[in-house]
């Protein structure tokens, strides 16, 4: 039955959420984006303790993109410092055996603070993976990885916090194209892994964002995700292909949610000081009767949710064990740029109010624009909707 | 708990109103836009699926389902994609049975409900809209002025679906500052019906202006007797209404160009396969879906009785942008031949085009 209430222990779930993003991650908003590369430890600790019950014990599911909206909406680049398995973690869980998930992941919330991460990207190649030019050659017992990886997010943190991980995509074969590319599992501290740089960024800048470079970096064997043979994917045994894709069409709707956040941000922010001034939203009334601000705002406010339903769909078929790959993308493709213009539309409307630094509303634009851009960008999300829309290939559509 | 899957029943009904739309309304549409007319045969087998009587008491003639805007929202979208002139065709006399299932007194309930629940259709009808560009639903210049024990209705609609078959027409005035709906028999003194009108779109229903002079109902017409019936769940309830066949008529431009992008080869390529047309179609399907969502959402706000003034008025502006841009994109995707009356492309996009200008013409 079709219906849009969250559960009672959801909406207690969006509370607490709310609480910790207002009290926790608010007071500390502007201090880490001026001082970008200041680790908030201490904020770390508390979020690290939370974790393995509280609000930040995140799943990929319906629930996680309510709490992620409310996180988002205190800050999202402290949100991106939760500490987790993360983009690592799903990569290890989507093509790692049941061995591998246990191995890396399974004291994972021991100890102290950890990350993993995820890095595909390179100087040469973002949205065109398949041209990754890092390379993973084996040497008996070995793997032997040579490349440098650009724009890791956690990729400091991952690289080197004890027990932490990276899963590093590199081909085996590069004439092999697709079929070659393989993951590989790197633990913090490796010797033959550094951090080479980190990024100074537009906005998300509590979120450490690093090149890492592989030199002659030798990891076990075993630390291959999947199989170690070169061959076209058939989809007979594409079991864990198939998890593969389910995993990372849940990562997209979770951007989405993260979107949805500064997104709201921004919008609490112009109606409450709409408010403060007696400017009422008139709901209701056609377009010929309103006035320029009240139909921005109505736009802003309608593309907001639609954004919004379009998430929730997505991870809603996820728990429902039905295949999202279409949905995924419609509801990243949406959120990225409805919450793009969202936050830039509110500092247009708030004039000087919204390009002064000190309010955050001119921090959230800035914090927005990310969503468009990670996780696969607005065009190659609309270029996977198109080919699933229209049942195109990979090569009949590029 | 969250969830975006109608129940069976809701899923049983829209089968059927799926293959009645193709097998009924895809056969005939083009001709009934040019030749403004929709034969009563299609209209009676419509009449027969009980879209309407199915939630109507059954003291009354109809089947005592209970009413759901969020199945109302299912019903709307795919008739719409069958044909929207004739959806709303059908659909008319919701436009009268809905607000008085709801907010109708006893008498009136008594007294009407069963003409719009028989077994053959019978038209009734409402009329909101005004012929100002910037007419305003909560400030009518249709004024009703209480005199005795009658009100009297003075002032101009326009786009009144069926006005001049209608056996009842629920007529929307000013009454002590505010708007109410008035129940109208045919043939009330007063009560002048102009020429049918002529509209881009929509050309197989027949609509028309009205002119009221001195029009006197009884009092107890007042829908909702002394306590007078809520206006803006009216007006909610009709916004939803249209934003789901603007879904409808969306997905048929979608569908169609889609299919001839793929179909269509320019520069040794299927068109489809270059991103200027691809990009479109992949915005036209976002879009259409979540318009599709936030419908279900305000229908579902509807359906707990809740107020919805906001949800609803977002996504009838929103549907209405998001038509326009599919049925244009459409045509643009034909190119030259979109443009052509032998695709039906160009009827979508007059009748999409519509929906900014549409209020009341639809009810959930
Ligand atoms: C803050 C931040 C964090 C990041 N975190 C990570 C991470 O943790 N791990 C990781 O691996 N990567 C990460 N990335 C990298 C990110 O995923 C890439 O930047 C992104 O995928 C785009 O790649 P690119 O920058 O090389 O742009 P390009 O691929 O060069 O694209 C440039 C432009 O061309 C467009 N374009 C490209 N191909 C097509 C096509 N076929 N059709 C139409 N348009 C096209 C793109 O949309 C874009 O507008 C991060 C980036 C940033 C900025």
């Amino acid at each position: 039955m079709i219906d849009f209430e969250p559960t009672p222990e959801q909406q207690e779930d969006i509370k607490a959420a709310h609480a910790f993003a207002r009290d926790l991650f608010r007071p500390v908003s502007r201090h880490y984006d001026e001082h970008e590369h200041d680790s908030p430890d201490e904020l770390i600790d508390k979020m690290w303790e939370d974790r393995s019950k509280g609000t930040l014990a995140l799943g990929l599911d319906v629930t996680a993109a309510l709490r992620i909206e409310e996180l988002c909406w205190g800050d999202a680049g402290l949100f991106m410092c939760v500490p987790g398995p993360g983009l690592g973690g799903a990569a290890v869980f989507a093509s790692g055996t049941k061995e591998q998930v246990e191995r890396f992941l399974g004291s994972f919330n021991e100890g102290g603070p950890k990350w993993g991460a995820m890095a595909m990207t390179e100087s040469g190649c973002g949205s065109d993976t398949s041209a990754i030019t890092t390379t993973a050659v084996r040497d008996g017992d070995h793997w032997v990885l040579n490349g440098e990886k650009i724009f890791v997010t956690w990729g400091k943190r991952a690289a080197e916090n004890q027990d932490s991980l990276v899963v590093v995509w590199a081909t085996v074969d590069k004439s092999a194209g697709r079929a070659g590319m393989k993951s590989f599992v790197v633990p913090a501290g490796t010797p033959g892994m550094r951090v080479e740089k980190l990024e100074k960024k537009m906005g998300i800048r509590a979120s450490d964002t690093a090149t890492l470079v592989f030199d002659d970096c030798r990891i076990p064997f075993e630390n291959i995700l999947g199989s170690p043979e070169v061959r076209k994917v058939d989809k007979s045994q594409t079991k864990g292909f198939k998890g593969a894709m389910a995993t990372f069409d849940a990562t997209r709707p979770i951007v989405g949610a993260m979107a949805l956040g500064v997104g709201r941000a921004a919008l609490d922010f112009v109606r409450e000081a709409l408010e403060k001034e007696g400017i009422k939203i008139r709901y209701g009334l056609r377009k010929q009767k309103l006035s320029a601000l009240e139909r921005d705002l109505m736009e802003m406010e309608a593309n907001y949710k639609a954004a919004r339903l379009l998430t929730l769909r997505a991870l809603w078929m996820m728990s429902q064990l039905q295949p999202n790959n279409l949905e995924s993308s419609m509801a990243k493709a949406k959120a990225g740029l409805a919450v793009t213009r969202i936050t830039q539309k509110a500092v247009e409307i708030m004039g000087p109010l919204g390009y002064s630094r000190k309010h955050l509303l001119e921090k959230w634009m800035r914090d927005a624009k990310i969503n468009d851009i990670f996780e696969g960008t607005g065009q190659i999300n609309m270029l996977i909707v198109a080919r699933r829309v229209l049942d195109f290939s990979r090569d009949q559509l590029k | 708990m969250i969830s975006f899957s109608p129940s069976e029943e809701q899923q049983m009904i829209v089968t059927m109103v799926k293959q009645f739309a193709n097998d009924e309304m895809r056969k005939i549409y083009r001709e009934c836009d040019e030749s403004g007319e929709i034969p009563d045969s299609v209209v009676e087998t419509a009449w027969q699926l009980g879209l309407v009587a199915s939630s109507m008491p059954e003291e009354c003639g109809g089947f005592g389902g209970e009413h759901s805007a969020i199945t109302g929202a299912l019903i709307g979208e795919e008739l719409a994609w069958g044909d929207l002139a004739m959806a709303m065709h059908i659909l008319c006399p919701a436009l009268v049975a809905y607000p008085l299932l709801e907010m109708g007194t006893d008498a009136q309930r008594k007294k009407y409900l069963p003409l719009l629940c028989g077994e053959k259709y019978k038209a009734a009808t409402s009329a909101l809209i005004e012929p100002h560009f910037d007419y305003d639903p909560h400030s009518l210049s249709t004024t009703a002025r209480a005199d005795g024990n009658d009100y009297v209705l003075n002032g101009d609609k326009c786009l009144v679906p069926l006005a001049a078959e209608a056996d009842l027409l629920l007529i929307y005035a000013a009454a002590d500052g505010r708007s109410q709906g008035f129940i109208v028999e045919k043939g009330a003194k007063g009560l002048e019906i102009g020429e049918r009108e002529e509209n881009m779109g929509i050309r197989g229903l027949a609509t028309y202006g009205l002119n009221l002079k001195d029009c006197r109902v009884p009092r107890e017409n007042r829908l909702g007797g002394e306590k007078a019936g809520d206006f803006d769940r009216i007006l909610n309830c009709s916004q939803v209404g249209l934003s789901a066949m603007a879904i409808g008529v969306a997905r048929a431009a979608f569908e169609y160009s889609r299919d001839y992008a793929k179909e269509r080869v320019a520069f040794g390529e299927p068109i489809a396969s270059r991103q200027a047309i691809a990009f479109m179609l992949a915005e036209m399907a976002i879009e259409i879906d979540a318009t599709r969502l936030m419908t279900w959402e305000a229908a579902w706000k509807l359906d707990r009785k809740e107020d919805v003034t906001k949800e609803a008025s977002l996504v009838k502006a929103y549907a209405d942008d998001m038509v326009m841009m599919v049925t244009d994109r459409a045509v643009q995707i034909l190119g030259g031949h979109g443009y052509i009356r032998e695709h039906p492309v160009e009827l979508w996009l007059r009748n999409g085009r519509g929906f900014a200008t549409f209020d009341g013409m639809a009810m959930v």
